[in-house]
């Protein structure tokens, strides 16, 4: 009988290496094998972590290699916080942030309802649904930005045939009061089928037989759908929310895409704030500082929605 | 024996000549903006390559990416960039962070001086201090902001009528902005051979640098100023004068007035998509795009028109564009990037550089007597350069560009506030920004 290839590979270590190896621990094994992970871990994650909480201390600015760099305390923390600008790309952020989620849980979920009930042609049209998400963001949003346009969009016409509105009356990326609703659309189009897959596997993941049992307790379809779908349906969605909450709460490429931030500053969420702070104007300290509020504002919402999902999961 | 004698000279001759061929040719990369003047560049440098051994390559990147692709390689001391064909801010950063090698000595030693340059090119483009005599570019590409329009629409019989009765004068070049805005209006929402047109197409562009680029224009010439003239930072009731923020309000009623729907993001590409396909009348836009206009099958010819940017209440400018050639002190081949210099300032290069439509902004060049005569732009080009203003060219000029893209935005697209408001927050960000580089 042959060897096997672990055979194989014991026989041909070197007998004094294989004693060294016998002579190690469990547990010094393990450390061996995990060591390259924490190394990676602590390389890439970690040690850029502390060191951006470092530079939030100070002034220094990437682009300036040979200035000196001054120990400034808690003023770019000061800054931030004091400054109505920010808070204003914080607003934009969370009017984004809230209306993606809402509307795309409802449509996910009602979609995915829809896809549930047996019908012909159910799997073409999970496949059509799913298409956008397989997108670049960035072609989204480009060509989003010509479906937009008040001359020539598909969107405008769309709204024209609907409304009678003459199509270039309104500028969905140009006009303060709909650029906000302009990105929320796009990012809703774009992500709602992958909340709907969500849920489609939360629904599908429910026994038939709880139905039936409450057929037989003469439950009506809402009651039904109250009391098993949505409860059995909730951590998978709650999941969803907290996918696309983190991914949303980051949101950089469609958004520059389609408005770059305008008109104005009426869609310059937070990254992208960020990202001219600290790549354009070369104010690393400040950007710093601004990366570590952010970062422990969302490491506390998730921490604290993590928990809420446990329980949930836990009834 | 005389066999071998003559296999050893050979031989000699051979490694010889192989080791100056390697001394000479040296591989150098041009980085610039991806943009039409780029490409008679690299026609023009074929030249250098036949003249010199050396090998050129290029590296171009469009507009709204060029700041960031090219200031990062600078900043990280990259070795992607013999040349750098840098914007015109740049230059102090440029000069004071160590990307670019200074050429006093290398122009004094070549017989190279900056008074065969036009003057606001020389200060745009190559000097650092402003105003000192401290080069740190060869003056490369004169550009400014003017404006074309279409002369066929003007030269209507009918149109030409109708304006006269409205305005009391000719349907022509304005000569001032308020007229400017008389024809916009005329011109906007007008039904024209079948199609809808509009007034004027100017920078409304958020991300990188078109509006502040487009309304300088106006501001400029209704008296707003950078600083005081005889204390450079200090910015309070020079840049948020009332005559300032009135140049403020124009612009908003003209983007108000009379643009073309959904132009709230425009720069210079989708002016010039918005003049070539028939949307404008009239089109604010750098003058390098004139030769391509000029060329264009729809609208070039004797159907367009070229004027330099009109004069307001408070003076006649015009926002200069355009860059100066740089030797990256980075590059390990700075004597083949300077070679490039040397040979791209002569005379004779200079004016083959303007007939494939480069802008020489060598004075031999333009003002030679045949020059304004030479395409319909030239004399525009010349009347231009006459009246350039600058922006910011300090280290910290992102930041003060970015500060401003944000406030004139925030006002003439968003409509937010006021114009008053958007300046004097202008004047508290510029302030912070000079402050943090301890100029104030």
């Amino acid at each position: 009988m042959s060897a096997s290839p672990i055979e194989r590979a014991a026989a041909s270590t070197p007998s004094s290496l294989a004693r060294r190896i016998r002579s190690f621990s469990d547990r010094s094994l393990a450390w061996i094998f995990v060591a390259p992970t924490i190394f990676l871990l602590l390389a890439i994650n970690i040690f850029p972590l502390i060191w951006t909480i470092r530079l939030s201390f100070t002034n220094y600015r990437a682009n300036r290699p040979n200035a000196d760099v001054k120990f400034i305390g808690l003023r770019n923390y000061e800054r931030i916080l004091t400054d109505g600008d920010i808070w204003l790309t914080m607003q934009a952020t969370a009017h984004f942030l809230f209306w993606t989620l809402v509307i795309q849980v409802v449509i996910g979920f009602a979609l995915a309802w829809c896809i549930n009930q047996k019908f012909r042609g159910n799997n073409l049209w999970t496949t059509i649904i799913v298409l956008p998400m397989m997108l670049s963001p960035a072609v989204v949003g480009n060509f989003w930005t010509f479906h937009y346009q008040p001359q020539i969009g598909l969107f405008n016409y769309a709204v024209s045939f609907l409304t009678g509105a003459d199509p270039s009356s309104f500028s969905m990326i140009g006009d303060v009061a709909l650029a906000p609703w302009a990105i929320v659309i796009v990012d809703t189009w774009m992500w709602t089928p992958f909340v709907m897959l969500i849920c489609l596997a939360g629904l599908r993941s429910i026994p038939d037989y709880i139905y039936e049992a409450a057929e037989c307790d003469r439950a009506s379809k809402w009651r039904q759908f109250w009391t098993i779908t949505v409860p059995m349906v909730l951590p998978f969605l709650m999941l969803a929310v907290l996918f696309r909450g983190i991914e949303n709460f980051k949101m950089f490429d469609l958004v520059v895409q389609l408005t770059g931030g305008g008109p104005g500053s009426t869609t310059e969420l937070t990254s992208i704030n960020l990202k001219r702070e600290a790549f354009e104007k070369w104010r690393t300290g400040y950007s710093s500082a601004y990366a570590v509020i952010l970062f422990v504002t969302i490491f506390g919402l998730a921490s604290i929605y993590v928990k809420a999902l446990n329980r949930v999961k836990e009834r | 024996m005389r066999k071998s004698k003559l296999l050893a000279v050979t031989a000699i001759a051979a490694t010889a000549s192989l080791a100056i061929s390697d001394a000479r040719a040296d591989d150098l990369t041009l980085c610039w903006a991806a943009w039409d003047p780029a490409n008679a560049l690299v026609e023009l440098s074929k030249d250098f390559e036949a003249e010199s051994g050396h090998n050129m390559s290029f590296e171009f990147v469009p507009w709204p990416n060029f700041a960031d692709r090219m200031l990062n390689e600078l900043n990280s001391g990259g070795k992607l960039c013999d040349l750098m064909i840098g914007d015109s801010q740049w230059i102090g950063l440029g000069a004071e962070a160590g990307h670019y090698i200074k050429l006093n000595d290398f122009f004094d030693a070549q017989g190279i001086t900056m008074d065969d340059f036009i003057p606001a090119t020389v200060t745009g483009y190559a000097e650092w201090p402003k105003g000192t005599p401290n080069y740190w570019a060869l003056p490369a590409f004169g550009d400014v902001v003017g404006w074309t329009y279409r002369k066929d629409w003007f030269s209507r019989p009918e149109l030409q009528a109708e304006f006269s009765e409205m305005h009391g004068r000719d349907l022509g070049v304005p000569a001032s902005l308020q007229e400017f805005k008389e024809i916009a209006e005329f011109f906007q929402g007008r039904e024209i051979d079948g199609k809808t047109v509009y007034g004027a197409s100017i920078y409304t562009e958020r991300g990188s640098e078109g509006i502040t680029m487009g309304v300088t224009n106006v501001l400029y010439n209704y008296g707003f100023e950078y600083g005081n003239p005889d204390n450079p930072y200090e910015l309070e009731g020079f840049v948020n004068s009332a005559e300032a923020a009135a140049g403020l309000e124009f612009y908003k009623e003209l983007y108000d007035c009379c643009t073309p729907p959904g132009s709230s993001d425009w720069y210079m590409s989708e002016n010039i998509d918005a003049y070539k396909s028939g949307q404008v009348a009239m089109q604010m836009n750098f003058a390098f795009i004139w030769p391509g206009v000029h060329a264009d099958p729809n609208v070039g010819g004797d159907r367009s028109g070229y004027f330099p940017n009109p004069p307001g209440p408070g003076g006649h400018f015009a926002q200069l564009g355009g860059q100066g050639i740089s030797v990256v002190s980075y590059s390990d081949s700075q004597d083949a990037a300077l070679e490039y210099i040397k040979w791209f300032a002569q005379p004779g290069i200079q004016a083959k550089w303007w007939e494939l439509g480069g802008y020489s902004a060598l004075r031999a060049v333009v003002e030679d007597p045949g020059f304004a005569s030479s395409q319909p732009y030239a004399q525009t080009f010349l009347d231009s350069m006459a009246i350039v203003k600058d922006f910011w060219a300090e280290p910290a000029y992102a930041s003060l560009l970015l500060s401003m893209q944000d406030r004139v935005h925030n006002f003439v697209v968003a409509g937010n506030g006021t114009a008053q408001e958007a300046l004097d927050a202008l004047v508290e960000d510029w302030v912070e920004v000079f402050e943090d580089e301890g100029k104030l």
